[in-house]
């Protein structure tokens, strides 16, 4: 991805504020060591570093998929608790985006992206499908709505499942590896549509290991090993110069071959 | 530079063996190989000397006079004529002869009941109404006591009828509480888990014969002096209770298949637990195990015959009730059985090609 877009810059608000947090799977796991991060709005960054460095697990506890035991963690000024209202909020306002997709098969692609305005948002259905209508074209995939989504191919369902994300209108997009699971000729097909709503100023963190589009979008990147953010800067810094002995032999290893 | 080579696709050929038509079929499935020739032969022998004899006895030497003078006749096969002498018996049970319009109306109105509830025109909320309206209209009819209809107390009632109502009420009823203690299964509260595992269990570690038992004799000594509910009543909870708890676990079954990145994805649009659960999970849940569900609705239509243990006699204990106390017919129970044989294969065959049919649907968003 050699283009680089027009970026609109982050604002110095902080919409996502992670205070010394802390996750354990099971007893012994320690998944999240000590994260702190602030994220600001409209920054997009992305989140690289080996399986099981914890990667997935930041960013799902962003829309609480995932609990923290320990630590603080607000997100667009709320903090996320038991509180069953603050997540019902937050939800609404952070779109994800899952390495499988993660369609409903069993509706249309239509109907994937007006089931949560209609029957969260309360939209009526008619506004909910040219909304939704909208979002197809925008990630160039209107003629499909009629069909299931496994009548799709793999970047089809993707980019569907992205406009099914920002129906919700959406403050913040978390992208857990949407290209992983992908052939390597519909990579490019996900990344364009990635790229471009790169430009529209929402806030987007991104788990991948796709370093062009780090490269071209990122306005930072962050490095995590073992639970803990080893280390973070922006794109050009981060490939040139990595700081890190654990940096240096991870980027050897992916940008190596 | 060397001149770029331009890629052609081949057409497509039709394959090289021929799989359609009654040769190449009968080749493919009865005379593959050795072993595959030599079963269809012996099965082919099999039938050759029973499927005669059978057909002998049911139809060329067979006598439909209801008389059993002619039955004892030597030579004579099937006497059907304890179809036609005692039909009504076997079909009502001891309903009172002559108001028997009576079940065959309100049975037939439940038949329609059915039959509209497996349509998909019908799916929308005025069924709901046409099952409430059908099934009052139902009880109505069969216990009377209004409208200048003669009163018909429960323990009267039987055959077809009998069997139709139990169970298409305890399926009805059995199913949402079938769901309801599969999701309690998987409840994240201990106490909601405890109860719904307790109780599948319990059910399950018992035959269906001590449940009917218990719920028309037991039942009734743990209710306060002067307060007593219906056999019938008592009956319809037993089914239902013990239904619930097999179709629970089926259900559970599809509810553990489903990927847990539905109910993520559904999570990560805001859709609540309730929402989660009636849009997504459970419409594919249940769409996976729909063969298994069909299986315990057609396990469950014949075990009303069990109802018998408590004296309510529907269509086979009727079927005992009108031969059992004829000496002159006694003899001729098998065409009896033979008779009813057809009527319970008629109605779980429907539901066996009903069950297809709604696989069919379901899957639908499969197709590629």
């Amino acid at each position: 991805m050699s283009t680089t877009p027009a970026r609109a810059t982050a604002s110095t608000k902080d919409i996502i504020v992670f205070d010394k947090v802390n996750k354990w799977y099971g007893n012994s796991f320690h998944v999240l060591r000590d994260i702190n991060l602030n994220v600001k709005q409209g920054e997009r960054i992305v989140v690289c570093g080996p399986s099981g460095s914890g990667k997935s697990t930041l960013i799902r506890c962003i829309n609480r998929l995932e609990e923290h035991q320990e630590g603080h963690l607000w997100v667009d000024g709320t903090e996320l608790t038991d509180d069953v209202k603050a997540i019902d909020k937050i939800r609404k306002e952070v779109g994800m985006v899952f390495q499988q997709f993660n369609l409903f098969p069993h509706l249309t692609v239509l109907e994937n992206l007006t089931l949560s305005p209609m029957y969260v948002g309360k939209v009526p259905k008619k506004e909910a499908e040219e909304k939704a209508m909208m979002q197809l074209k925008r990630v160039r995939i209107a003629e499909q709505a009629g069909k299931y989504p496994l009548q799709l191919s793999g970047g089809q369902q993707q980019r569907v499942a992205i406009a099914r994300a920002l129906c919700l209108t959406p403050k913040i997009m978390l992208f857990d590896e949407p290209t992983s699971a992908l052939d390597p000729e519909m990579i490019k097909e996900v990344l364009d549509v990635m790229v471009a709503m790169a430009d529209q100023g929402i806030t987007m963190i991104c788990v991948t290991h796709e370093m062009g589009f780090a490269k071209a979008v990122a306005d930072r990147v962050i490095f995590m090993d073992q639970g803990q953010i080893v280390e973070q800067n922006n794109p050009h810094d981060f490939f040139n110069n990595p700081q890190t002995d654990r940096s240096k032999d991870f980027l050897s290893k992916i940008l190596g071959h | 530079m060397a001149e770029t080579i331009i890629f052609q696709s081949l057409p497509s050929r039709p394959a090289p063996t021929q799989t359609e038509g009654l040769v190449p079929w009968a080749k493919a499935n009865l005379f593959a190989n050795w072993q595959s020739t030599l079963t269809t032969l012996v099965v082919g022998a099999l039938l050759l000397y029973f499927i005669p004899q059978f057909v002998n006895w049911a139809i060329l030497t067979a006598t439909t006079v209801p008389n059993a003078e002619a039955c004892r006749t030597p030579g004579v096969g099937a006497c059907w004529g304890v179809i036609t002498e005692k039909y009504r018996l076997i079909i009502f049970g001891r309903y009172p002869l002559e108001v028997q319009w009576r079940p065959l109306v309100a049975t037939l109105l439940l038949l329609a009941l059915l039959v509209a509830s497996c349509t998909r025109a019908f799916w929308n909320k005025w069924l709901l109404v046409l099952w409430v309206v059908i099934i009052g209209t139902f009880f109505t009819l069969m216990y009377g006591n209004v409208l200048g209809l003669t009163k018909v107390t429960t323990d009267r009632w039987g055959g077809l009828p009998l069997t139709i109502m139990l169970s298409s009420l305890s399926m009805v009823m059995a199913f949402p509480l079938a769901i309801a203690v599969a999701l309690g299964r998987r409840s994240k509260l201990p106490a909601i888990r405890t109860f719904c595992t307790i109780y599948v269990e319990l059910i399950r570690g018992v035959p269906l014969i001590s449940v009917l038992f218990m719920a028309s004799f037991m039942f009734p000594l743990f209710m306060p002096q002067g307060v007593t509910i219906d056999v019938m009543i008592r009956v319809l909870a037993g089914l239902t209770l013990f239904a619930a708890a097999y179709m629970a676990e089926v259900v559970r079954g599809g509810l553990q298949a489903m990927p847990k990145g539905q109910a993520e994805a559904a999570a990560s649009l805001g859709l609540s637990y309730w929402q989660t659960q009636g849009r997504i999970i459970l419409p594919q849940a249940l769409a996976m195990v729909v063969p298994s569900i069909v299986n315990n609705f057609i396990g469950l239509f014949k075990d009303t015959s069990l109802v018998g243990i408590v004296s309510l006699y529907e269509l086979t204990g009727s079927l005992g009730l009108a031969l059992n106390g004829d000496a002159d017919w006694r003899p001729y129970k098998l065409e009896g059985y033979v008779f009813i044989t057809l009527i319970y294969f008629s109605f779980c065959f429907a539901m066996s090609r009903y069950s297809l049919w709604i696989e069919k649907q379901v899957n639908k968003s499969k197709l590629r």
